[in-house]
């Protein structure tokens, strides 16, 4: 099952090589990660997906927790909760397809950002499966580039991660 | 305001708040002092060019200074991390270690892996190239700090010489809280420089929103423990390190006692129950006793303290115990249904948990089941009567005689350092040990080399005890050369060498998996270890007999002041029994070479 953990942990140089040295060294997977500082500048927010069963999970969380750095964390796929992931596509788009990839975009709600007369650059916003669908929908013969951020996350309501 | 008004209200500003002067260090100066601050006794290192400030700044400590650490120069830096191991385990005090970059600080990475395989308390000095150099691929540099991210509790790189007072606090109140184990702080040289002075304070405590270690274990989880203790009629108790490492022994003999059940003792908990009280069942696991792991098998409960359900434990996690219903108590969560999934968890260190069943027992209307647990224990003295630890003597000494001759000379008092291999196993079932923190050995990462420089860490904790260390030929020559360290310092370790003239584990697993293959499992060319004692001014002995063990012995703890080495030669083709089948369950067993459960 595919989980979103978000952990909020120091700001410091090496934490992050921890977290992910963490995965690797006890043979779990990262599929995706983002990591930024907060609006406290000594607090970073790290989100990543993986695969895994209850069993495994709870065993990362655990190993995660034990990290000095990691103040807390949170496995959003718990519980409610909004998810995005921004992408940036270049496009291949002359002649008649230059129609046809703009309705797409715009069906998609996405944001033609470039344009010159052979391709479109489109940032579009959404959950994972919807970038996905984005992707299906245009064809593979059209994509020149992807570019994808990574999941970010936040719980529904009044349940923060915050210290 | 008048001049007197003034006055008197300086005066009792001066009386009111003390006019502190903050003395300045440079980060060399810093590092020593903290080392006194936090009341080190030894330093276990090696110099070289990144560490060479700190060095002298250890060299210009006053002579006299009441909190004087001091420095001990070993011969190869693996030795330090293991020396300081050995000392930490002994004492339960943190063993520091000080080794410079490069290939100084590489060198101490196994003893760093062992402690933390262990969770021993160990701070790891290692110097680094200046920082204008990191990432340069300077003379000895190595990323320390990524080289043991696996290896460590946490590891510091000082960034700014104002910060290594704060940074030395954590990183010992890191190491010693919750589940210890080795913190590493990695020190550019210009962080160290001695005309860079900064203002040095110690701070009295540290506090840190990321790290809060548990204090108390769930009550409401300790009481359904205690119901479940008192319901059982199959029990066993099933202790680990974190019994001694938690100085938990006091409470968890109260309560076997108090209970009447059986304990068993992992590799890592030997002594932290009495291994001579009637209720001890002796060691579990691959070399454990054939009735500590029929008990285990056949138990309908496991209290597990401080344990972890080791593979060398448990042998199959899938065929485990059946049917028994398992609490585990461990101060690290982690551990917690990591192998084996727990029916009553409780986070918490072992000695505060353990005390608070002792309370709940004694409150607790309800009492153990008198008459199941009598024939459980009628059971159990059945599976004793099959001795499990019986060897066959012959023409050639047996291994199993010399660690009972050694406990016959020490009184079974000595404190045990032991390398890695069959002796380790024959030390830890035939050396009964009935204190906490007298076996020292290492349980976890299995560290061959570890037995003498842990020996020599234990000799300065206690400079009057008998130290031993159980070793074999192949062991010993993996850190040999401390035999010189041992000579400056006057250690009087007594080495007991079981040579076998094999590895003999190695050997052992060939003849019994491998068709009798010995693939590099022989010593071919063996030193003559007596001169080779001899010439770093040591006593050597040589015992081939049997007959002539016990008192080659008695003479050899008579040289109190004297480091002596023996070199036992035993029987070769012995075995280490009982072990467990591989992927077999707790009770599958072979009992000797032909004779298996």
């Amino acid at each position: 099952m595919r989980r979103i953990i978000s952990i909020l942990m120091e700001n410091e140089p090496g934490a992050l090589s921890r977290v992910v040295g963490l995965f690797s060294q006890r043979g779990y997977n990262i599929e995706t990660l983002t990591v930024a500082p907060t609006e406290d500048a000594t607090l970073s927010r790290l989100t990543l997906t993986t695969y895994g069963d209850d069993r495994t999970i709870e065993r990362i969380t655990k190993h995660l927790n034990k990290l000095i750095e990691v103040v807390k964390l949170v496995d959003l796929s718990e519980g409610e909760h909004v998810e995005r992931e921004i992408m940036l596509i270049k496009l291949k788009a002359s002649g008649a397809q230059r129609a046809e990839v703009k309705r797409t975009v715009d069906i998609f709600r996405g944001q033609i950002v470039d344009v010159t007369s052979t391709v479109y650059v489109v940032q579009l916003t959404g959950t994972s499966d919807k970038l996905d669908a984005f992707i299906a929908a245009i064809g593979e013969a059209q994509v020149l580039e992807v570019v994808r951020s990574g999941v970010s996350g936040i719980a529904r309501g009044e349940k923060t991660l915050s210290l | 305001m008048p001049t007197w008004v003034q006055n008197a209200l300086l005066y009792i500003g001066h009386s009111l708040f003390e006019v502190k002067v903050v003395e300045k260090l440079s980060g060399a100066e810093m590092v020593v002092r903290a080392l006194q601050d936090e009341g080190v006794e030894y330093l276990f290192g090696y110099p070289g060019g990144a560490v060479l400030h700190i060095y002298d700044a250890i060299f210009q400590q006053p002579k006299d200074h009441e909190n004087k650490v001091h420095h001990i120069l070993v011969r190869h830096e693996q030795a330090a991390a293991h020396a300081a191991d050995g000392y930490a385990r002994a004492t339960g005090k943190p063993g520091v270690v000080l080794v410079t970059s490069g290939p100084g600080a590489t060198n101490a990475v196994t003893g760093i892996a062992t402690a933390y395989m262990d969770s021993i308390p160990l701070i790891v000095i290692s110097g680094q190239v200046r920082s204008d150099w990191i990432g340069d691929d300077a003379f000895q540099e190595t990323d320390m700090v990524g080289v043991c991210r696996p290896i460590v509790k946490h590891s510091f790189m000082v960034q700014r010489t104002e910060d290594i007072p704060e940074i030395m606090k954590k990183a010992f109140y890191i190491a010693t809280t919750g589940r210890p184990g080795p913190v590493l702080i990695d020190i550019p040289k210009d962080k160290t420089a001695p005309h860079l002075k900064y203002p040095y304070e110690y701070p009295k405590s540290v506090k840190m929103r990321s790290y809060m270690p548990i204090t108390k274990g769930h009550s409401g989880q300790t009481r359904k423990a205690v119901d479940e203790l008192l319901k059982a009629k199959k029990p066993v108790i099933y202790a680990g390190g974190g019994v001694v490492m938690g100085e938990a022994s006091e409470e968890l003999t109260a309560l076997a006692r108090k209970l009447g059940y059986p304990v068993t003792n992992t590799l890592m908990g030997l002594g932290g129950y009495p291994a001579t009280d009637e209720l001890s069942i002796g060691m579990l696991g691959m070399h454990g006793t054939y009735e500590a792991n029929m008990a285990m098998h056949n138990s309908d409960l496991i209290l597990a303290v401080g344990s972890r359900f080791d593979d060398r434990a448990t042998n199959d996690t899938s065929k485990f115990c059946p049917n028994a219903k398992v609490i585990h108590i461990d101060i690290d969560p982690a551990t917690i249904s990591k192998n084996v999934t727990a029916d009553i968890p409780i986070v918490g260190p072992v000695k505060q948990v353990l005390g608070e069943m002792l309370t709940m027992l004694d409150e607790h209307s309800g009492k153990p089941d008198e008459k199941a647990i009598a024939s459980w224990w009628e059971e159990i003295n059945g599976w004793r009567k099959v001795h499990g630890l019986r060897y066959e003597t012959g023409d050639m000494m047996k291994p199993q005689q010399v660690v009972q001759a050694l406990y016959k000379a020490t009184k079974g008092d000595a404190y045990v350092t032991s390398d890695v291999g069959q002796h380790q196993m024959f030390a830890a079932q035939y050396y009964l040990f009935d204190k906490p923190r007298r076996w020292i050995n290492s349980g976890g990462l299995g560290t061959m080399g570890f037995g003498l420089p842990a020996a020599m860490g234990v000799q300065f904790a206690f400079p009057e005890a008998v130290v031993a260390c159980v070793t074999g030929e192949g062991s010993i020559q993996m850190n040999i050369q401390e035999l010189s360290t041992c000579l400056q310092y006057g250690l009087p370790i007594k080495i007991i060498n079981i040579n076998n003239q094999a590895l003999g584990m190695v050997k052992q697993w060939q003849d019994m998996q491998y068709g009798g293959r010995h693939s590099q499992s022989y010593m071919d060319s063996l030193p003559d270890f007596v001169k080779l004692t001899e010439s770093y001014g040591h006593v050597g002995m040589r015992v081939d007999k049997a007959e002539d063990l016990e008192a080659a012995m008695e003479k050899a703890f008579s040289l109190k002041d004297r480091l002596v080495f023996m070199d036992i030669y035993v029987d070769p083709e012995e075995h280490v029994y009982p072990m467990h089948i591989a992927d077999g369950s707790m009770r599958d067993m072979w009992l000797n070479k032909t004779e298996r459960t």
